[in-house]
């Protein structure tokens, strides 16, 4: 019946109406094609990086560009996929359903949003075009506002005008969720996921402003050689790196959290059972997102820091851990005894658990001041981030996008093949990845383009788990795109979910709901014996 | 199957105080609301209550940003204040107390002038909105006026930083000129931008948009304006009366 429908996908058509749309949901997907790009982009800067690394000696690039490879890859990776990622594709489309209402609070501001990681996305492309940029995404002074001669103005600028669409989507998010939400839904009948947005969104706002200003201190010494942090002038580039983390380190809660948010959405549905200790959970997103502004100090261990200041902030930075590990043993005991499907989110729900797990313990390692000394600034902690940031926030993405593809775009896609590119990325990531915490503990660096040949064997099952990986996503891209054409016509509730955008036709029509939904019910609300429709 | 067979909470129910659209995917505002709106009422919100207290959230979330984004800025200056307190008082002095203090007062009277905008809003006066909408462009045009001479100033007697900067003065006060250019040029920027908001409100008050039942652009355009002002107010005493001098400074 649905396909008597207009859903939001076909009605009006035209590229004038996707460009002016003020409908979330098709915002999402403008946000969705254009992350898929970036995220493209930024693997082929990273597939320089490890290509040059299969040899000790710099053979294949200079060391100029791969400091720019790097940089780039850095900068695009984090700026225009990571911290967009589950936030403007999977938050702008489902929030608004999630809380039963038409559309964000906002919808032109969202609007604005995805036009302003555009601008900043162009000008980051203009960085590419016009030779690169070589100081490393941290963009710290005084290399970057004196010694560098590469594109740093422009780069800064893309990233600070991205800054603005991630603080838009974060306000737009609050204001929903405080102001939007449908009769009967009280916050703690919310779904989880969005309670992690939310915490995401509070740090975005609260983050991303100081970051911007730092981009501001760093563009007005480069460029009108006002002496902010010139050390000639008595100026403090510590001071830089301060302001630089006090964004950047809640950052990366921005990119995990949204994650944590799905992969609560998804144990629920892959096990049929009510999440294990709902307000634990919600809660401890909130208290990520707090302490998550006072760990930036565990960036600084090695720059000067008092020992005093370090030990204040490895103590905080260790206490991030009892909210993490609230949410992986509250997803445990969710699955436990649940009625669990072998479908291709579990398969990616499961492989994010994983991954997170080591990405998070190798965290504490890394937080212990003493042991940090000796790993810092090697691949220990190029292991680490990339196990939380690839491993855990790219897994959830790619999980999330699995299990509400059919919901986004009306089509199924081959289940087999989700299965198979879950395994693959698994696999692959793990080989790419794992042995870059055997290079870090043995001493070798980050971001040198040479190194000794005693590595080798290291870096080359690198580079191979990393040819892996990428198979993994190209075969997810695959059979995802071509499910938009011939995929079958998916149901209302393919994965037998609750939620109330398991209630709307697959796709939704343009405002979401013919009648406005009055909740009755806690989220999570399975009962034992519910019909599948695939599986 | 639109719907399965357990809906969580979705109300079929015709007795439901529901807004119903005549066609899913109806372009918004045609019709199709089952009771007359206010026209100012957006689709997707359920009542002028809802859309009020959305837009004031909303800037209010947009106030706290911009709180941060300042925040970074006197986060900067309390570490080299501390780090060079004499090198402070020093650029402080080259300051002009005077202008400074007419600019402070300048903006404390355009902060009334927009209270009383948003009072003449409330109570459906269009000239009281005209009239008090067009001094407040006004104070914020002189305090901007003001401000240009006291920047040529700076420039005449060589205390912008970089390599004009006066020798004979520590280099650290090249600091403190640094922090004072970014932090009243990026006030001034603000205030341009309320400078624009408020001619965009005024043309939307000569066209009698605004009344009893429909008032919050010009409130939450208000909330920004005070915002800019109350920044002022920290930056006054903050740069301009370090050590207190009754000179007119440079």
């Amino acid at each position: 019946m649905q396909e008597a429908r207009h859903s939001y996908l076909d009605a009006p058509y035209g590229i004038a109406s996707w460009l002016l749309t003020k409908d979330h949901k098709r915002i999402a997907m403008l946000y969705l094609i254009s992350i898929t790009i970036f995220f493209g982009i930024g693997g082929l800067f990273a597939a320089g990086v490890r290509l040059e690394l299969m040899t000790p000696e710099g053979d294949l690039v200079s060391s100029d560009m791969y400091n720019k490879l790097f940089t780039l890859h850095g900068v695009v990776m984090i700026f225009f996929f990571l911290i967009p990622s589950i936030p403007a594709t999977l938050g702008n489309f489902l929030i608004p359903i999630m809380c039963g209402t038409k559309d964000l609070a906002f919808p032109r501001i969202n609007l604005l949003s995805w036009y302003l990681y555009v601008a900043g996305a162009l000008l980051t492309l203009g960085v590419v075009a016009g030779g690169g940029v070589d100081t490393g995404w941290t963009f710290y002074t005084p290399y970057s506002s004196q010694s560098s001669n590469t594109n740093v103005t422009l780069a800064a600028v893309g990233v600070f005008i991205a800054g603005f669409s991630s603080i838009l989507t974060g306000f737009n998010f609050i204001v929903t969720v405080h102001r939007m939400r449908a009769p009967g839904l009280t916050w703690f009948r919310l779904p989880l996921f969005v309670w992690a947005q939310y915490a995401t969104s509070l740090v975005m706002i609260l983050g991303t402003p100081v970051v911007a200003i730092t981009i501001v201190l760093v563009m007005a010494e480069r460029a009108l050689h006002l002496g902010i942090f010139d050390p000639k002038l008595g100026g403090d580039p510590v001071l830089m790196q301060h302001l630089f983390w006090f964004y950047s380190h809640p950052a990366v809660y921005i990119m995990i959290l949204p994650g944590m948010g799905v992969v609560s959405e998804l144990v629920a549905a892959v096990s049929r059972k009510q999440i294990f200790g709902y307000s634990f959970v919600a809660f401890s997103s909130l208290a990520i997102a707090i302490l998550g502004f006072l760990v930036w100090g565990h960036h600084l261990f090695v720059s000067s820091q008092s020992i005093y200041a370090g030990l204040v902030f490895s103590i905080i930075t260790m206490l991030v851990a009892v909210p993490s590990a609230v949410k992986t043993f509250n997803w445990a005991a969710t699955m436990y005894k649940g009625s669990i499907t072998w479908e291709s989110p579990t398969y990616w729900v499961i492989g994010f658990m994983g991954l997170f797990l080591i990405g998070g313990l190798t965290g504490l390692f890394l937080a212990a001041m003493g042991l940090d000394i000796h790993l810092t600034d090697t691949y220990f902690v190029v292991a680490h981030f990339h196990y939380i940031m690839v491993g855990g926030a790219i897994m959830a993405f790619l999980g999330g996008l699995h299990f509400w593809w059919p919901k986004m775009t009306g089509r199924m896609y081959n289940e087999s093949l989700g299965k198979v590119a879950a395994i693959l990325v698994f696999v692959g990531f793990n080989l790419t990845f794992f042995p870059q915490f055997v290079l870090g503990y043995l001493g070798m660096p980050r971001r040198y383009h040479a190194y000794p040949a005693e590595f080798q064997v290291w870096n080359v099952m690198s580079t191979l788990g990393a040819t892996v990986l990428g198979a993994g996503y190209m075969l997810a891209f695959s059979y995802l795109v071509y499910s938009l054409f011939k995929g079958a016509l998916a149901p209302a509730n393919p994965w037998g979910a609750k939620g109330l955008e398991w209630e709307i036709p697959s796709p939704p029509p343009t405002f979401n709901f013919d009648e406005d939904p009055i909740v009755t019910e806690p989220a999570y609300n399975y009962k034992p014996g519910r019909e599948v429709h695939v599986g | 199957m639109a719907n399965p067979a357990t809906p969580l909470g979705s109300s079929p129910g015709a007795n439901e105080p529901t807004v119903h659209h005549a066609v899913a995917g109806h372009a918004h505002g045609a019709g199709g609301h089952a009771q007359a709106h206010h026209p100012k009422l957006q689709h997707h919100f359920y009542s002028m209550e809802q859309q009020l207290e959305a837009s004031t959230l909303g800037m209010w979330v947009f106030l706290v940003t911009e709180v941060m984004f300042f925040g970074g800025l006197f986060m900067a200056y309390i570490v080299y204040r501390t780090m060079y307190p004499d090198a402070w008082v020093g650029g402080s002095h080259h300051l002009n107390v005077y202008l400074g203090g007419l600019n402070t007062a300048v903006l404390i009277c355009s902060s009334l002038t927009m209270v009383l905008a948003v009072r003449a809003a409330q109570v459906g006066s269009r000239n009281g909105q005209i009239v008090n909408l067009i001094l407040t462009i006004l104070l914020g045009t002189v305090f901007l006026v003001v401000k240009y001479f006291e920047y040529a100033s700076k420039f005449e007697h060589h205390l912008v930083p970089g390599p004009h900067f006066d020798p004979t003065l520590p280099t650290a006060q090249q600091l403190f000129f640094s922090l004072y250019f970014v932090m009243t040029g990026i006030h001034a920027a603000h205030m341009v931008v309320g400078i624009v908001l408020m001619a965009i409100i005024l043309v939307m008050a000569w066209k009698g948009q605004f009344g009893p039942d429909y008032y919050n652009p010009v409130e939450i355009s208000g909330l920004y304006w005070h915002f800019v002002d109350i920044v002022w107010i920290f930056l006054f005493p903050l740069l301009y009366l370090l050590g207190f001098h009754g000179g007119p400074g440079a």
